[in-house]
């Protein structure tokens, strides 16, 4: 559950991992060098009375010859950063993604072009499969970053970036949008969950299923709330004829762990409190407080509950 | 001082603080010592402006999910810490530092163009005003202060994203500021170039000379681009052009390139006179000629033609194609070679020498070691995978601030030490500056040392809050408390300050026993600089008459 890259869990963040430790050690010892020498100096040639300064001017000889280790180590590292972009990104010309993920201020829309699957904030990949992500953006630059699993890159409106997402064993693997993109730029969060293959084709099934038409009446009054408050302006329900993407997906909202891109854990107590003042969560956010009732409130946490 | 060279004879007394006393004689001034003080004071109080913003910064990532600032408000003071510290507190300290300096260095009277010399600065402070007025100007959010990062990538500036008119205010004031640092490099690179002293060659030109020289130049070429995109950014905002908004045709990437095809050249323009600095203070301090004279400065031209081919470097993550990212990978990591070898010519220097410890040459040691961890993070950020995880994390703001803090402002508390009492015919209080370099140095690391390892750990720089994330909290403590550490070293700066000009040691004329020209005049230097300058016949005119 660590973010960090010091636990790389993919093919990917493996090689950046390694070649990040080269240049670390490298880094230190030229370090070490360089702060034992100016050490050295500052101790041995201290002004003592008595003693004076040689009045040397420099040594041509000298100077190729301590310019040599460095090319040298260039030359190294160079050649392991040539290697490990082949390594790690995907060839030009692939562009038959598996996921569509497109950046909005502030939260992610994740899409799944074969099943036709559509989620936010939350990526569900087969462990040990190497899935194309395509990245695009629907407003301002974002970036997107999961340290344990892939590189970072921009999603740039306009164009078309992409990237290589896989993890080599189960497990939850967050990140965050990495590229300033205005007010809620600390609250666009990404959560990966790496499945089984059986298990992440169950999920898929079960995200593409029609919802179930809202039966109890306090659901029912919520899907009319949904209508009236106009919340389907911004958001999609699967089934309503709604198709804004504004905000997020809401139909299988309940499925998800996180609300509001990770500043929330997903309860019905917490969509409660989001729906009462999503300001009071993620000030800033293009969500309004639309002074909903208590009771509203319940009608429509009862009715995206009931949609998977 | 018996084979003297005569100064030209003066007609016509320009206005100094000696022949008109008061507030009007500074603000009419045309003198380059008074316009480089006035640079010196402008600085400092942006200074604290900046360090005050920094702090807020830092109070508000003392603790996870906190509600101190609002993220308006948070976004708002980054960009203006940033945009302050870079524009309004480096260029205007690094460019006074020249226009008080240089002409004395090369024992010129003045600048080429005295009058141009006041422009810069005033349309200095033009653009300073405009920047900071935009705090009061009012906006639909927070105060109305620019909010886009220091960087200001569209089309987060559009009016679609940004309608406040705080963009407008920045683009405004960047112009002002770009056009000042181009009409004084102009002025440097003119008055470098045809007035300097007779047997004053180009190879027998101070180190700071030249570093001021190439900075110029840099300038020159780098700056137009920065005044272009903002004016391209104004159009875009009042005459609804879309230079960088992808709707019909334009291209916010287009921003990234005219930004850092002047970004990066800035960050050498900002990092250059530093070594020029370093390159007086340590051959003055160790008793010692600069080792590798020619190298030293060399490699600053170097390093010059290389700044305009390595911007790409801020772009590894746009995704423009592995062709050209192998191209400027391999450039950006050549510029480590010419700074390398002013590495080891710094210490070559140090090595065999008398090496006096005042606060200066303290601050210059310190500076090679701070300055090492930087450019090696800098190598860290041209190998391409480490960037494509990095960029953008706390990694990269503990990068930028050891190239800036503990490159260029431990550069310029040595210069300061070095240079005030010739400006003010005062020396600093040594007890109080050494009790301050200690502080910065461990406020210092205290800071930014940590964030290399947030940044590893997956914090991504500018959020204004942060989940409660294992080892978050603490390191963000401790970097918060380095931070007010550093804040009691400015005050203990500013006590310095005024202290020493009222009851500080007397300096005489060369304080330090130092060989350039600078030294040979009284402290503070007369209107006209020199009534005689001593005869050049090497690098180091003073040290010939002392020690010869």
């Amino acid at each position: 559950m660590l973010l960090t890259l010091l636990k790389p869990s993919s093919p990917q963040a493996d090689a950046l991992s390694q070649i990040s430790l080269l240049v670390l050690l490298i880094a230190i010892l030229i370090f070490a060098v360089v702060a034992a020498l100016v050490t050295w100096a500052t101790f041995k040639y201290r002004e003592r009375p008595g003693r004076t300064a040689p009045q040397s001017t420099g040594n041509n000889k000298i100077e190729v010859l301590w310019t040599i280790p460095p090319v040298i180590i260039l030359v190294v590292v160079f050649f392991f950063t040539v290697k490990t972009m082949h390594a790690v990104d995907p060839p030009s010309g692939d562009t038959n993604a598996d996921i569509i993920i497109t950046g909005h201020q502030w939260w992610w829309e994740v899409k799944y072009p074969a099943s036709g699957v559509i989620t936010a904030n939350e990526i569900h990949i087969p462990v040990g499969k190497r899935m194309l992500v395509r990245l695009e953006s629907a407003d301002v630059i974002h970036d997107f970053w999961v340290p344990q699993l892939a590189r970072k890159i921009d999603a740039i409106p306009g164009r078309s970036n992409y990237l290589y997402l896989e993890a080599d064993s189960p497990g939850s693997y967050r990140g965050v949008c990495a590229e300033y993109c205005g007010t809620q730029h600390a609250g666009m969060r990404i959560l990966v969950i790496a499945q089984a293959p059986a298990e992440f084709t169950k999920w898929e099934t079960a995200q593409v299923a029609p919802p179930s038409p809202a039966s109890d009446p306090l659901a029912a009054l919520g899907a009319k709330i949904f209508e009236d408050k106009t919340c389907y302006f911004c958001h999609t329900v699967a089934g309503t004829g709604s198709t804004e993407t504004i905000g997020p997906d809401l139909t299988y909202v309940a499925t998800r762990q996180t609300l509001g891109a990770g500043v929330l854990k997903n309860s019905s107590k917490n969509l409660a409190a989001w729906l009462k003042n999503p300001q009071l969560f993620k000030p800033g956010s293009h969500m309004p407080d639309f002074q909903l009732s208590e009771h509203e409130v319940q009608a429509l946490v009862s009715y995206l509950e009931s949609l998977p | 001082m018996n084979e003297a060279v005569l100064v030209p004879e003066v007609n016509e007394s320009l206005p100094s603080i000696r022949s008109n006393e008061g507030m009007l004689a500074w603000v009419a001034s045309v003198d380059h010592k008074q316009i480089g003080i006035l640079y010196l004071l402008t600085a400092l109080l942006f200074f604290l402006v900046g360090g005050l913003e920094a702090l807020l910064i830092r109070i508000q990532l003392f603790f996870p999910n906190s509600a101190f600032l609002s993220p308006e408000m948070f976004n708002q003071i980054f960009t203006m810490h940033g945009t302050t510290m870079i524009f309004l507190v480096l260029m205007p300290m690094l460019f006074g530092l020249a226009t008080y300096v240089v002409p004395l260095m090369i024992g010129a009277r003045d600048m080429a163009f005295p009058r141009l010399n006041a422009f810069s600065f005033w349309i200095f402070c033009f653009g300073a005003f405009m920047l900071n007025f935009s705090f009061v100007s009012g906006g639909s959010i927070g105060n109305g202060a620019p909010d886009a990062g220091w960087f200001a990538y569209a089309p987060l500036t559009e009016v679609p994203f940004n309608i406040d008119p705080g963009m407008d205010y920045w683009a405004l004031g960047i112009l002002g500021l770009g056009v000042s640092t181009l009409t004084s490099s102009l002025n440097l690179i003119v008055t470098i170039l045809k007035y300097r002293v007779p047997g004053m060659t180009m190879t027998r030109l101070p180190l700071f000379v030249w570093m001021v020289l190439i900075t110029a130049f840099l300038a020159v070429f780098a700056l137009p681009s920065l005044n272009a995109s903002a004016i391209l950014l104004l159009f875009d905002r009042k005459l609804h052009t879309m230079f960088f908004l992808p709707q019909l045709g334009g291209d916010p990437v287009l921003w990234q390139h005219y930004f850092w095809f002047f970004g990066h050249p800035e960050v050498y323009i900002l990092i250059l006179p530093a070594f020029g600095v370093i390159s007086e203070v340590i051959p003055t301090f160790s008793r010692k000629p600069i080792y590798g004279y020619e190298f030293v400065a060399g490699s600053a031209v170097a390093i010059a033609f290389l700044a305009f081919g390595v911007w790409i470097h801020h772009m590894f993550t746009v995704g423009l194609g592995q062709g050209i990212y192998f191209v400027f990978a391999a450039t950006s990591m050549l510029i480590a070679i010419p700074t390398g070898i002013k590495i080891f010519n710094w210490i070559a220097t140090m090595w065999q020498g008398n090496i006096r410890f005042t606060t200066s040459m303290m601050f210059a040691t310190a500076f090679i070691i701070e300055f090492t961890v930087g450019g090696l993070s800098g190598v860290a950020f041209a190998t391409i995978p480490i960037d494509w995880q990095l960029t953008d994390s706390y990694f990269v703001v503990a990068h930028l601030h050891y190239v800036l803090f503990g490159g260029t402002v431990f550069a310029l508390f040595a210069a300061i030490f070095y240079w005030f009492p010739k400006i003010t015919g005062k020396k600093l209080n040594e007890r109080l500056g050494k009790w301050q370099f200690w502080l910065t140095v461990i406020g210092f690391n205290l800071t930014f040392l940590i964030q290399h390892f947030l940044g590893i750990i997956g914090m991504p720089r500018r959020v204004y809050t942060y989940p409660d994330e294992p080892l978050w909290t603490p390191l963000n403590q401790v970097s918060s408390i380095g931070a007010f550490l550093l804040g009691i070293m400015v005050l203990m700066f500013l006590v310095n300050l005024i202290y020493s000009l009222k009851r500080g040691e007397i300096a005489g004329d060369n304080p330090w026993d130092g060989s350039s020209l600078e030294w040979a005049t009284s402290s503070p230097p007369p209107p006209e600089n020199f009534t005689k300058v001593p005869p050049i016949k090497s690098r180091r005119p003073l040290w010939d008459i002392n020690h010869g």
